[in-house]
């Protein structure tokens, strides 16, 4: 099975947002970056795949600042065989501008699986996965919570409101992750000697002309200040009373 | 008569328009109030869609099913491409999705044929200078992006529980057609149901979440109590850690790796707030926070407190809004 990954490098999701100068993006100092979560389960799927055909290949692909080398360390790390950045400063706003360059540099690759996390904890974009497999004419199923492959067909179960679709599909195929599908390993210490002297390419990434502008970054509205009703079982019927009469949602 | 400048993508589940749709409608009516055109509601199903007649009431100026037999249960590649067709074809300029399970997967497809931007889980939308701009949380909610969507049509989705509906009688005409073609590569040949009657976190009206607090997973039993008292709107939610420690399942899970939600009113129970989960709440309209700790974040963001025993305070609660619905 040969599988690819693309991974993104996200901040870490108990940081404190600051806005930069520029009004428009994330001050990135003190910041820490790590492997975006839901590509965790990605990575993970993939490794088990491989793992169970008893050979292939796993190839990570990140779109990134320099900086997404570490990233994919991360992902080599876990047990991925090899890695590619297509290097940008900026991940552009639009997802559709990332999809064209992470399918320039899939087409033709002889992917068997295309894995992406669901969506990014940064950007919350949820549309890189299924815009790539549709530039690249392949059946995608997201959010995909289980997963059975035999020959060359896959079911997947995905989470929708009230319930889950059990979805069929030919491979090879794209799919992104959500939790629950596997548990992550942590790579070991000889994984990341390992990772160390995996081959990693770094090339330009062939980002188009962007269709979205930043026009500002704000931080979300203030809550006005709360009240505390009072303490334990006696303070209810007083919460029961504000929540009627002032706030109205009862 | 105006041009058509809106397109809005409803969905329909056994044949019944569902609930999300008139948000979307009403969203696309604001749009298309903005940019000075009208509505059309496009609905893809097997056959009728119950409710489909009523969607004039929220502002739908025409609503056009599109039926084929693989189109009773979503289809997401039939559905991507008898949408962008008719996006295409339509002059829209702008197209209009709910950002739910479906439309989360269905919109990028669409944006993929077409070549146009897609802003997901939008919380605003407007018009400046005749360009789409829209407002979506970032770094889930502990940012606003504003963006300026180029190209024509610009796409988005809207995130659930904010666009409340807002009734804007128009002529909503209802036309039908059959459409041809095949489900596509991708079928779904089911749907597993949760319990009857179980509604998403992520639409519910209103949200009962619990965390470590609640000490055991047998202990949601007494926040599963509360939501059912509130007859039918609420869902139970959970905190981060209760979910990664197996009690809830990841469905459930409000905040940055879970579901951000902006329900009516959210009743935090035994949640401390870290911030990747305050992050998922905080565009709740109204907040309740019960904690025994007085110092818990949790507090800064909620609307009323109670300092107290979950154990005490969430059963006297639950006694309370039985008797306002009994």
């Amino acid at each position: 099975m040969k599988i690819a990954v693309c991974i993104k490098r996200v901040p870490d999701s108990e940081t404190r947002v600051k806005i930069a100068a520029d009004g428009k993006s994330l001050d990135e100092a003190g910041v820490k970056f790590i492997l975006n979560p839901y590509d965790e389960f990605a990575v993970e799927e993939a490794l088990q795949r491989k793992e169970q055909a008893g050979s292939g290949e796993v190839v990570v692909i990140a779109l990134g600042p320099a900086a997404a080398q570490e990233t994919i360390r991360t992902a080599l790390a876990m047990g991925a065989d090899r890695g590619t950045l297509l290097q940008a400063d900026r991940i552009p706003a639009d997802g559709l501008a990332a999809a064209t360059a992470l399918a320039a540099e899939l087409k033709g690759g002889g992917y068997d699986l295309i894995l992406f996390g669901k969506m990014a904890i940064d950007d919350y974009n949820h549309q890189v996965g299924p815009m790539v497999a549709e530039l690249l004419d392949l059946p995608c199923v997201t959010t995909v919570a289980h997963l059975e492959i035999e020959g060359g067909k896959g079911v997947a179960e995905r989470e929708i409101e009230g319930g889950l679709e059990v979805v069929e599909f030919p491979l090879p195929a794209v799919l992104t992750t959500d939790k629950g599908l596997n548990e992550p390993r942590y790579p070991a210490l000889k994984g990341i000697m390992a990772a160390k002297k995996k081959p990693l390419d770094v090339k330009p990434a062939a980002l188009g002309a962007g269709r979205m502008e930043v026009v500002a970054m704000t931080p979300p509205p203030d809550r006005k200040e709360g009240k505390i009703v009072g303490e334990g079982g006696a303070a209810v019927a007083e919460l029961v009373r504000l929540l009627r009469e002032e706030a109205k949602v009862l | 008569m105006s041009s058509p400048s809106v397109l809005a993508v409803l969905e329909q589940r056994d044949g019944a328009l569902r609930k999300v749709s008139h948000e979307v409608v009403t969203g696309a009516r604001r749009l298309a109030d903005a940019l000075g055109g009208s509505v059309d509601a496009l609905l893809l199903a097997a056959g009728g869609v119950k409710g489909a007649d009523q969607l004039g009431r929220f502002g739908a100026d025409k609503v056009i099913t599109l039926t084929n037999a693989a189109f009773g249960m979503y289809a997401p590649e039939g559905y991507a491409r008898v949408i962008a067709e008719r996006a295409a074809t339509g002059g829209y300029r702008a197209v209009v999705f709910a950002a739910s399970a479906t439309g989360k997967d269905l919109a990028p497809r669409v944006a993929a044929r077409l070549g146009c931007a897609l802003a997901q889980d939008v919380t605003d939308v407007g018009v400046e200078a005749g360009a789409v701009v829209v407002t979506r949380p970032v770094y889930a909610g502990k940012a606003l992006l504003t963006l300026k969507l180029a190209g024509t049509p610009a796409l988005v989705s809207l995130r659930p529980n904010v666009f409340t509906p807002v009734e804007r009688p128009r002529a909503g005409v209802v036309e039908s057609a059959a459409v041809d073609g095949s489900a596509g590569r991708v079928v779904v040949q089911r749907i597993r149901a949760a319990d009857a009657g179980a509604l998403d976190v992520a639409e519910a009206p209103i949200v009962v979440s619990g965390g470590r607090g609640l000490k055991e997973p047998a202990n949601f039993k007494v926040l599963e109590e509360l939501a059912a008292a509130f007859a039918g709107r609420a869902a139970v939610g959970a905190s981060r850690a209760v979910v990664d420690a197996g009690w809830r399942p990841h469905a459930d899970q409000v905040g940055q790796t879970g579901k951000t939600v902006s329900p009516t009113l959210y009743v935090a129970v035994g949640i401390s707030g870290a911030i990747q989960h305050l992050a998922g709440m905080r565009t709740s309209k109204v907040i309740v926070a019960i904690n025994k700790d007085k110092d818990a974040p949790i507090f800064k963001v909620a609307d009323y407190g109670i300092v107290g025993d979950l154990f005490e305070v969430v059963p006297k609660l639950t006694e309370e809004i039985k008797k306002l619905h009994g």
